[in-house]
């Protein structure tokens, strides 16, 4: 029998606050962190709405206890305030005898700085200042994370647009499972930039007045920003340290939908296999899920599409479902593990987050989201989607430890 | 960790040199005077549709070119999963969302080169072409990007829940890329002639590029490259701890220096990068053949793929190209292979490949 694998620790950061604690309170009062915005030096400022992380980087320098000049990009810093927070959570030691690595997934890297860059250096190629360049790359926020952490064992980064933070959690159940790692960091980062920002309002799929997942008017999604990172422990370690388990990782499958780089298919093919096959790693039956949290973008061609997967798996009467996205916007290499860290903990609070902002059913759909927190929930069992361009659909189910 | 051994059943290579008919074996090697070894180019037409071609950057066409070389060597029309590494991504595409953004002043905006610009790209056409619903990961670590692809394949192949795997790497050079990583020491500024390339002392390595691809399988084919016996990666080691990481990898596929036939080292021209590469020798491999081969792929984040695939065509071919052997003699018979490489000294990885 492969090893199960529990959820020890939990750490986030994003636009509903600065940490689990912080975010927990707005999941409860119904704040969301989508706003105008106000750090992003752009023209699209007064178009779109976005959900900012309220913090300077010198602020965020300052929590992680820096106060020196450093070289950081946003992405890393983000990273580094959750990472340390689900480190610390999960109460391990590094270095121990044990073995642990970290995997850390973003789509934009260090683009923050590298839009700073650029500007001076199309101008002259000999102009612009390096130290804004060279983290450019998604490596670079991991290896910060891990030399912050002290992790020095095996890392790696992952980019699989917005599936990515849940596609770390997943090679981290994986890396686990095989006997490689007995204990992994495992989540995402990303920081708004103007890259992304222009890149999905020319895909004309950002919405005005703040993203409206599942609603008939819906008109597009809201980017945010953030990161968030569980700690995933075997079931030896876990046995033998008696430790507090936040919930298990009962299933995760990732499949492709190939059918366009960036659209959904309208069958939810990819949405429908990557669900099937996290349910069956699970051994659960659609009946016994709980809560989705469903990836829900906002965007008229994703809704349609996982709604229309989840009608074919879960029937005409789905579990309650929400896109938190309506709180923290669509946090994209961050989202996956934002949504994860969220259903752990509704199930160890027992309470459900809704659906923001939602109004009007969808014609082609039988079924709504939810739009109140459900409180005293008896939560077994969530099932959480995350997909992204290139058709990468990635699901995550996690459940209650019980006795 | 013990790994179940894997298989190369199959092999796709675009790289600067002319490596993408596997019925050929280095047999004609292209050198010059340069300092970024840019890929040669099949004729892409034959690999993906004439309209499709022309919208695409090199990066993407280097990638399903690669991938569908292989698949067709190996004869597999649906891999159970693909997965991929990347060190920059599609980064020409993402520089020309970047330069319009900025000389525009986020106006008047198209979306192609954004939406090409996803590190996933390549990794997601092949799925699309192929209609593969499988499973698709896409690994952006610097010197592991490689390394993690290759980890995951064993991981799926060894549990079961994948039989073949297409496993490849992609990674592009610009001239606004070239010209920052010369600015920050990592590339060389001025050309060197690339078969004297370890003569040249000058700052920084030779830079380049590339795309392998490899279909890896949890058994035999009717055609098998190499199996790949074992994988190790060790991020920024304290320079005295590496001969013993070597050492204890090779214990742990019940293996000494004795059964390894040949090194094959990432040697890449950079004075302060090869010192790395000259202590290992001289401390456990002095009496081995040394080969190299970035003075033929040059150096990227990658680059550790090409090194697999010359592995390969090595133990496959029972030959070792003339221009391959750095050090020491020919062996008659070549069994293992041990590959090591580290990418600017964060990231090392050795992976050890025998003939089947």
């Amino acid at each position: 029998m492969p090893q199960r694998v529990y959820i020890t620790g939990i750490g986030m950061i994003s636009s509903i606050g600065n940490d689990t604690g912080a975010a927990l309170t707005s999941l409860i009062e119904e704040k969301s962190g989508i706003g105008e915005i106000t750090l992003l030096d752009t023209v699209l400022k007064d178009k779109y709405p976005l959900a900012e992380v309220k913090l300077s980087n010198e602020e965020l320098l300052e929590i992680i206890g820096n106060s020196g000049k450093t070289n950081f990009t946003r992405t890393a810093l983000l990273g580094m305030v959750a990472a340390r927070e689900a480190l610390n959570a999960s109460g391990i030691e590094i270095p121990g005898k044990y073995k642990t690595g970290l995997i850390s997934a973003t789509t934009v890297g260090g683009m923050d700085r590298s839009e700073n860059f650029y500007k001076e250096f199309l101008a002259d190629p000999s102009k612009g200042h390096l130290i804004d360049i060279v983290n450019h790359d998604c490596a670079d926020s991991t290896e910060r994370i891990a030399d912050f952490l002290g992790i020095t064992g095996f890392m790696t980064t992952i980019s699989t647009a917005c599936s990515s933070s849940a596609n770390s959690i997943m090679l981290g159940a994986q890396l686990i499972k095989a006997g490689f790692l007995d204990r992994v960091v495992a989540g995402g980062t990303d920081s708004v930039t103007k890259f992304t920002l222009n890149g999905f309002n020319t895909l004309m799929i950002l919405d005005k007045n703040g993203c409206r997942p599942f609603d008939e008017n819906r008109a597009g999604l809201t980017l945010g920003e953030g990161a968030a990172y569980v700690v995933l422990e075997s079931e030896e370690l876990v046995k033998a340290g008696n430790k507090k388990v936040l919930a298990e990782l009962k299933g995760y499958g990732n499949a492709n939908d190939a059918y366009h780089q960036t659209a959904s298919s309208p069958e939810g093919t990819g949405a429908y296999l990557a669900m099937n096959s996290a349910l069956q790693l699970s051994g659960l039956n659609p009946g016994d899920i709980d809560y989705i949290n469903v990836h829900g973008t906002g965007t008229q061609n994703n809704d349609l599409s996982e709604g229309v997967a989840l009608q074919k798996i879960f029937g005409e009467k789905p579990p309650p479902f929400s896109s938190t996205k309506s709180y923290t916007g669509h946090t994209l290499g961050a989202a996956g593990a934002l949504e994860a860290v969220i259903s752990v903990l509704s199930i160890n609070h027992g309470m459900l987050f809704p659906n923001l902002r939602f109004e009007t059913p969808m014609k082609e759909l039988g079924i709504t989201p939810f739009t109140k927190v459900i409180m005293r929930a008896d939560v077994q069992n969530i099932l959480s989607n995350s997909f992204g361009f290139g058709g990468n659909n990635s699901t995550l189910i996690f459940s209650k430890m019980n006795g | 960790m013990m790994m179940k051994p894997i298989y190369i059943t199959g092999l796709g290579n675009i790289s600067p040199q002319k490596t993408w008919d596997n019925s050929h074996f280095l047999e004609e090697v292209e050198f010059g005077e340069t300092n970024y070894l840019r890929c040669k180019d099949p004729n892409y037409k034959e690999y993906i549709a004439g309209d499709m071609v022309r919208r695409m950057s090199r990066i993407i066409k280097m990638g399903i070119a690669a991938g569908k070389i292989c698949l067709t060597d190996s004869d597999c029309t649906m891999p159970d999963a693909i997965i991929t590494g990347t060190g920059l991504g599609c980064i020409e595409d993402t520089e020309k969302f970047l330069t319009n953004m900025i000389r525009n002043n986020e106006e008047f905006l198209t979306p192609t080169s954004f939406i090409q610009s996803t590190h996933n790209t390549v990794s997601s056409q092949i799925a699309l072409l192929l209609k593969c619903h499988n499973y698709n990961f896409t690994y952006v670590h610097r010197g592991f990007s490689f390394e993690s692809a290759l980890l995951d394949s064993i991981i799926r192949l060894g549990s079961g829940e994948s039989k073949t795997v297409l496993l490849g790497s992609t990674d592009e050079m610009t001239p606004n890329t070239l010209a920052i990583l010369q600015r920050l020491g990592q590339y060389k500024r001025k050309a060197v002639r690339t078969q004297h390339l370890l003569k040249d002392q000058s700052r920084g390595a030779i830079a380049g590029e590339g795309a392998a691809f490899f279909l890896v399988s949890s058994t035999p084919g009717s055609k098998n490259y190499a199996r790949i016996d074992a994988l190790d990666t060790f991020y920024k080691p304290d320079p005295e701890s590496i001969p013993l990481r070597i050492t204890e990898f090779l214990k742990r596929s019940g293996k000494t220096i004795d059964d390894v036939s040949m090194v094959l080292m990432g040697i890449n021209g950079d004075p302060a990068n090869d010192k790395v590469y000259d202590d290992v020798t001289n401390r456990l491999f002095s009496e081995k053949p040394l080969g190299w081969f970035k003075h033929l792929c040059g150096e990227y984040q990658t680059a550790s793929s090409f090194g697999l695939w010359l592995a390969s065509m090595i133990l496959i071919n029972n030959r070792v190209p003339e221009t391959v052997l750095l050090k020491g003699i020919k062996t008659s018979e070549l069994n293992s292979i041990l590959i090591y490489n580290h990418y600017r000294n964060l990231n090392h990885s050795l992976m050890l490949v025998s003939s089947v």
